[in-house]
């Protein structure tokens, strides 16, 4: 579904992608594992264009979409719920939802509200509320809930249990879990590297820049140097 | 001062405001969306009022033609001064923004001034306007009663844009946030084409009433009722909607009431105007009603 093959991207100076290359297959969970600044941010960023790779290609069902426009590859399928949450502070729950299905069929939208509404019982209850003013956990929600609101075969999540209670952090991948389970493909940027490795197919491992290990979500737990340097052990 | 006087001077600085308010819009959506000072944007008066004129005299068109067309032409050109100006810039440091903004302005009126000339041009004013009614013991003109109400109903149109459509969601996302407005999949490019479309349209439309309130045009007459909608804009809160609309029909009132009350001061009545915006940028730099904006990346 999406290939990723040897991009390279820059900022200035700094080289900050050398050469990724992935695969995610359609109805996987894929996990992108790495250290702070290992480049799994920017590896997303670079699939959905907000930064172009200097060498390398990307393609998503087969087109290639690295030289699109960022609006132009989202349409194509592919949500994304990204770091640091982004919901839009100054717009209600519901709105930010309706945002997220922008570029879909109006007589759909009833039913996707449901559907996230049933995945997320805690934004049907606060749909009139500022974003802004929701807890972290509850902009969490709101922001997965923004990226499934586009029905997208392809979900990106940039470190989706980043800062949530541990119990609420269990129930994030839950819902990941079912979502996948119901039909969507998932990319997961993740820190919690032992949870991602539960709950994904495949996995990995990005250090400065580079892939250095990859395999099943259960090959990778039982690694010697993923338990070293990512599960503390 | 009697109190037919101090009427009359009341719906002066009323109809003087709502055409501040009018433009301050402009102003203040822009601002909104790029946090750009669009110093261009008092110039769109001017084209306006040039085009209504020429729809007039060189196509021969009924003034309910030609003016709406006017404020159609100008929301276009409004497009255009992005697409030219601004676009280019998107990723350049606010400053080179605001640069470009200054540039684009001397543009505008230099252009019209070898295109045109510097000699004023009469400002055509059609009878519905300017036709004088007695209320009360004093005169009116309808203008001076159509303007206001004419700015309330594009004020409220403008707000079910922003507030009920599709397409206003999406401006009031972009005003926080370019990045993840353009990950819901949304042309972030045509968002900012139709703020500049509605803020030049209303620009143009205060436009076209200011030249028929003062039918003296030349290619510099946007330049104080342009700074003067700056200002009310910065009053009432600048990147607020209805922040810009308030400001301007304050400082319309003000202005006028000062020199009903002070008729000595009536020379100062500009520099009363910018010493509102010193005292509001230094004790209150967010406005009447706005809030703190906060600085986008
Ligand atoms: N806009 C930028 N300008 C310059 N350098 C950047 C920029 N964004 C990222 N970098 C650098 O690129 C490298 C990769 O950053 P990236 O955000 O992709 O890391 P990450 O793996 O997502 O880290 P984290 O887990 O902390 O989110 C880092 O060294 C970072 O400093
Ligand atoms: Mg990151």
């Amino acid at each position: 579904m999406l290939q990723v093959d040897d991009i390279h991207v820059y900022y200035g100076g700094i080289h900050a992608l050398k050469g990724i290359s992935l695969k995610v297959k359609e109805r996987q969970i894929v996990t992108l594992i790495g250290a702070n600044g290992a480049g799994k941010t920017t590896t997303l960023r670079s699939i959905v264009g907000l930064v172009t790779p200097k060498s390398g290609k990307i393609t998503f069902n087969g087109k290639e979409i690295h030289r699109l426009k960022t609006h132009e590859i989202m349409r194509l399928g592919i949500g994304i719920s990204p770091e640091g949450r982004r919901v839009f502070p100054n717009l209600t729950v519901l709105e930010n939802l309706e945002l997220g299905a922008y570029h879909r069929p109006p007589q759909e939208f009833k039913k996707d509200l449901e559907w996230v509404y049933s995945l997320f019982p805690r934004l049907a209850e606060r749909q009139k509320q500022l974003a802004g003013t929701l807890s972290g956990g509850e902009q969490q929600m709101l922001a997965l809930g923004r990226a499934l609101m586009s029905r997208p075969q392809l979900v990106l999540l940039d470190e989706p249990s980043l800062g949530l209670a541990p119990l609420v952090v269990e129930e994030v991948f839950e819902t990941i879990k079912a979502i996948n389970e119901q039909g969507s493909t998932i990319l997961l940027v993740e820190q919690n590297a032992m949870a991602a490795l539960h709950v994904a197919h495949y996995g990995y491992v990005l250090e400065t820049g580079r892939i250095v290990l990859h395999g099943t979500g259960e090959g990778l737990l039982k690694d010697e140097r993923v338990r070293k340097a990512y599960l503390g052990e | 001062m009697t109190t037919k006087i101090f009427l009359q001077q009341l719906s002066n600085g009323i109809s003087l405001g709502s055409l501040y308010g009018l433009v301050a819009i402009g102003y203040t959506m822009v601002y909104g969306i790029l946090r750009l000072i669009n110093f261009a944007h008092g110039d769109l008066l001017m084209v306006a009022a040039y085009t209504a004129i020429y729809g007039i005299t060189l196509f021969s068109l009924p003034w309910y033609v030609s003016f709406p067309l006017a404020i159609i032409i100008t929301g276009i050109i409004g497009i255009l001064l992005d697409k030219c100006a601004y676009k280019p810039l998107r990723d350049a440091p606010r400053i080179s923004l605001l640069i470009s903004a200054i540039g684009a302005s001397f543009l505008l009126e230099n252009l019209a001034l070898v295109i045109i000339g510097g000699v004023p041009k009469a400002f055509p004013r059609p009878e519905v306007f300017a036709k004088v009614i007695e209320i009360g013991g004093i005169r009116i003109q309808m203008l001076t009663i159509y303007t206001p109400i004419i700015t309330l109903i594009l004020l409220f149109g403008l707000l079910y844009i922003v507030f009920h459509t599709k397409v206003g969601k999406a401006m009031r996302a972009a005003s926080v946030d370019f990045e993840t407005t353009r990950l819901m999949g949304i042309d972030l490019d045509r968002i900012i084409a139709f703020t500049f479309l509605l803020g030049s349209s209303l620009a143009a439309a205060g436009g076209v009433m200011w030249a028929m309130k003062y039918p003296q045009v030349n290619p510099f007459m946007g330049v104080i009722p342009g700074l003067k909608a700056f200002i009310a804009a910065v009053l009432g809160g600048i990147g607020n909607i209805v922040g810009a609309v308030l400001g301007g029909f304050l400082l319309g009132l003000g202005e006028i009431l000062l020199v009903a009350f002070m008729p000595e001061m009536a020379q100062y009545r500009d520099a009363f105007a910018f010493a509102i915006l010193i005292l509001v940028l230094l004790f209150r730099p967010t406005g009447i009603m706005g809030e703190p904006l906060v600085d986008k990346t």
